[in-house]
């Protein structure tokens, strides 16, 4: 059966590749094809024919060759006579190290200067202000590379710290700025140290089943418990107890004074200080925004409504205003993040080994696989970037508003 | 008066008080900062903080700024000058000026072309950005510009943009004869007219013809190399955006899937693996023999980045708009092609406006990049030839902050544009 609006069936004709809408598309995706495997064949033509008169093959061989060249800040064990793999991976580790430690500062930072902007404070209100277009309108280039100059040629050598009339100090006698990076103590885990770490963590997990338990008992019954104080008591109590049961089995190891240099203790290197906190800075000024943003998008009306239940301004703004303003506040945070961790590619302008440090610098050098070595560069950013996205999807699709 | 309470009320004022005024702390500035600053005790403690903090900023930035020595040869003839006192070395900026604008390659007999060509992008974007208050007939200078800016950046002969601007007219002239056919035909033919132009005026020898000094491309540099980049790969990027986001919102399978892949790809990898391909992998896949400068390279990177991006801020316009647009458009019995430009476009880009500028902003900021595979752009320049050079070694804040100083003031005009257009452009009634 036919309806009326059905066109007349006619035989086919070969204008109608061009003048028809039914077969039109077929006929551009047809030439787009055709583009594209051209464009293809062209570059890979190229390729083959640039390798041979080069001498040189596409081969991941070199990743298990001996790489020959040190790195300053690992957090697994490596060595000059480590494969180039094993470089590598020390550089996705310091990218993934510095990305984490920049989301988290750029975190606080933003929320704090956010909340702070809307202030009725006139003056802290500016101020902010003035932090976010500062930060904002500079490139974050330009600040990894100030916060590196003043790590690197202001603050004290280390033989400042030497002798009588010492020019510069330690902190508490347990944290030194040096120009060759930051010393701070280092926890020494000693027998039974690890028994404090797992009774910390098991707190942590109590604080969250005594929220729960609380939060449970004012739905069904009304019961308001405390949270502040038990919190507090759950998260430190037993771990102190342990630690002193077991007769202090954790101890900082100090930084000290050691001939030309500070020995002991944990070594944060400027470039890592450098590119961290630039890219907080830089990206919180990013969060502050979308921060503002967000409670700004929740309306007046909602405020008015909790304020007319009774709430006061603290649980107005705990019940009513973060839950809805987080919606419009955390796709864009995400976002930011992924914005650190690409961004953190800058390691290599400060000599921070990352991964584009190991992988795309040295390596790359070293052994002139270009092409192999910016193709596994940059599968790692796509691999990080697709897996936030599909997080961020998530999250999307959990907290849409549950329309009727 | 009528006397009904004479006897009961001893008194009656039966004219008004004169208005006094408010008691001090009600008035004025004391009000003022009562009500800002000291609302309460919390908000008080933080205002002294922040005076505090505003103090110890402006006392360390103060002197250093207008105790500045702005002529010294070095920057130790500079400290002798300041002689132990406070105060900034800024005599690197005077010395060196021409090197931070230009960089250190550019011919200097040849610094009034670059300059004459900044000046006339005013001129040339003037019309684009305040379309109400300039005539229209200025937008003729806007498009002959990207030619005379190239002959006065580059030199050469005067026939290499005349003959491109020659292709660009041959195409519009095939495009407008076609277009009223279908506006596939007359954009395709449009390229190819302009394609067999260039093939062929690209056989006629133009050495020397009307030449100006030619400067090749490696000898850009300084902030002129950051404005280079940012405005073309910006305006370049802004077309391929749009028919990425296009194609993204397309109903071919195929064409979907490539540009979803080609925007995907470009926003999961940072700048930086981007121009390392630039600098030394895209040499492999040219023909051999063919010799790209590095800064077309880079162009062409960096452009792809920036469509990829505004790709996705036009689909977010595109999403935006109500679909009654779109079937009011189909309704009226337009095409796909008349639809979009007619119809969705101009609405979609109007929305699109400022994440287009958040964009370019950001992407100014990112030309910086191009000084990690040794170009020497502005930060190229600050950490290579003049930090390493023997006189200024050292005169970090000075460079610095000046490069810190140029960025935001562009930068910051920009987005204070921006808001400025956003609401001319608010033409919904609220």
């Amino acid at each position: 059966m036919t309806t009326l609006s059905d066109p007349p069936r006619e035989s086919f004709r070969l204008s109608m590749l061009l003048n028809d809408t039914r077969y039109r598309s077929y006929t551009f995706q047809f030439i787009a094809l055709l583009c594209v495997i051209a464009l293809f064949s062209f570059l890979g033509y190229n390729l083959v024919k640039n390798l041979q008169a080069a001498g040189l093959n596409i081969s991941y061989k070199f990743l298990g060759e001996t790489s020959n060249y040190d790195i300053n800040q690992t957090l697994i064990d490596y060595s000059s006579q480590s494969t180039h793999w094993r470089a590598a991976v020390v550089g996705v580790l310091n990218t993934l190290l510095v990305a984490f430690l920049a989301c988290v500062t750029a975190t606080i930072i933003g929320v704090v200067a956010g909340v702070l902007r809307l202030s009725k404070n006139w003056l802290i209100s500016k101020l902010m202000a003035v932090y976010v277009e500062a930060f904002r309108n500079v490139p974050v280039l330009i600040w990894i590379i100030i916060i590196f100059t003043v790590m690197t040629a202001v603050l004290p050598q280390p033989r400042d710290f030497r002798g009588e009339n010492a020019t510069a100090s330690m902190w508490f006698d347990a944290v030194a700025f040096t120009n060759r990076g930051v010393y701070i103590p280092k926890p020494v885990l000693e027998s039974g140290g690890m028994a404090v770490v797992i009774v910390f963590l098991l707190s942590i997990v109590g604080v969250f089943a005594y929220r729960r338990y609380a939060t449970k008992l004012l739905y069904a019954t009304g019961k308001m418990l405390p949270t502040g104080w038990p919190t507090l008591a759950i998260l430190f109590v037993p771990a102190l107890l342990t630690y002193f049961v077991l007769g202090k089995p954790i101890s900082l190891e100090m930084p000290v004074l050691a001939g030309f240099n500070f020995k002991g203790g944990i070594n944060i290197l400027g470039s890592l200080i450098a590119l961290w906190f630039a890219l907080a800075i830089y990206t919180g000024a990013f969060i502050a925004e979308n921060v503002r943003a967000g409670i700004q998008a929740v309306s007046r009306g909602q405020t008015e409504a909790a304020a007319s239940l009774g709430l006061r301004p603290g649980r107005i703004m705990n019940l009513v205003i973060l839950p809805q303003a987080l919606r419009v506040i955390i796709p864009p945070l995400i976002s930011n993040y992924l914005n650190i961790t690409k961004n953190s590619s800058l390691a290599i302008a400060v000599g921070y080994m990352d991964i584009t440090g190991t992988l795309g610098g040295i390596t790359l050098n070293q052994t002139g696989r270009a092409i192999e070595a910016i193709l596994l560069l940059m599968a790692f950013y796509l691999a990080i970037s697709l897996a936030i996205s599909f997080i961020m999807n998530i999250y999307n699709s959990k907290m849409k508003l549950k329309e009727r | 008066m009528s006397d009904t309470h004479q006897h009961s009320i001893r008194f009656v004022r039966e004219s008004m008080l004169p208005e006094q005024e408010p008691p001090a702390t009600e008035r004025g500035v004391i009000k003022w900062m009562r009500e800002n600053m000291f609302s309460n005790i919390p908000n008080g403690i933080l205002t002294l903080i922040a005076l505090y903090a505003v103090y110890a900023i402006l006392s360390g930035l103060l002197p250093w700024l207008l105790n500045g020595i702005w002529d010294a040869p070095s920057i130790r003839a500079c400290r002798e000058i300041l002689d132990g006192q406070t105060g900034g070395c800024f005599a690197v900026l005077t010395e060196r000026w021409n090197q931070l604008l230009f960089g250190f390659k550019y011919p200097n007999h040849l610094y009034w072309r670059p300059t004459v060509a900044f000046v006339l992008l005013f001129v040339a974007i003037a019309p684009v950005l305040f379309y109400n208050t300039f005539p229209r007939q200025m937008l003729i200078f806007t498009a002959l510009y990207p030619f005379v800016a190239y002959w006065l950046i580059w030199g050469g002969s005067i026939l290499v943009p005349i003959f491109a601007l020659v292709g660009f007219g041959v195409g519009y002239i095939v495009y407008s004869k076609y277009v009223a056919q279908s506006f596939a035909m007359g954009f395709f033919g449009g390229i190819a007219g302009a394609l067999v132009t260039w093939w062929l005026t690209g056989m006629i020898p133009v050495e020397g013809v009307l030449a100006m000094e030619a400067v090749p491309s490696r000898d850009m540099g300084g902030f002129m190399l950051n404005l280079i980049l940012g405005t073309v790969c910006v305006s370049l990027s802004i077309p391929f955006g749009i028919a990425l986001a296009l194609g993204r919102q397309s109903d071919m399978p195929f064409i979907k899937w490539i540009c979803v892949v080609f925007i995907e790809f470009i926003r999961g990898v940072p700048l930086i693996t981007l121009l390392f391909v630039a600098s030394v992998v895209l040499a492999y896949f040219l023909p051999p023999g063919t010799n790209f400068d590095l800064i077309l390279r880079v162009i062409i990177m960096i452009t792809m980045f920036a469509s990829a991006y505004i790709a996705e801020v036009i689909r977010g316009g595109l999403a935006a708009l109500p679909k009654g647009q779109y079937e009011a458009a189909d309704s009226l019995g337009l095409d796909y092609a008349q639809s979009m430009r007619l119809i969705i476009l101009p609405q979609a880009l109007k929305i699109s406006i400022p994440g287009i500028v958040n964009v370019a902003v950001g992407l100014f900021k990112d030309t910086t990049l191009v000084s990690v595979i040794s170009m020497f752009d502005l930060v190229g320049m600050i950490r290579g030839p003049i930090l390493a050079s023997t006189e200024w070694n050292g005169v970090y804040w000075e460079l610095l902050g000046f490069a810190s100083f140029l960025f935001f003031i562009t930068c910051y005009g920009i987005s204070q544009y921006s808001q400025w257009l956003e609401r001319q452009l608010n033409t919904d009634h609220r």
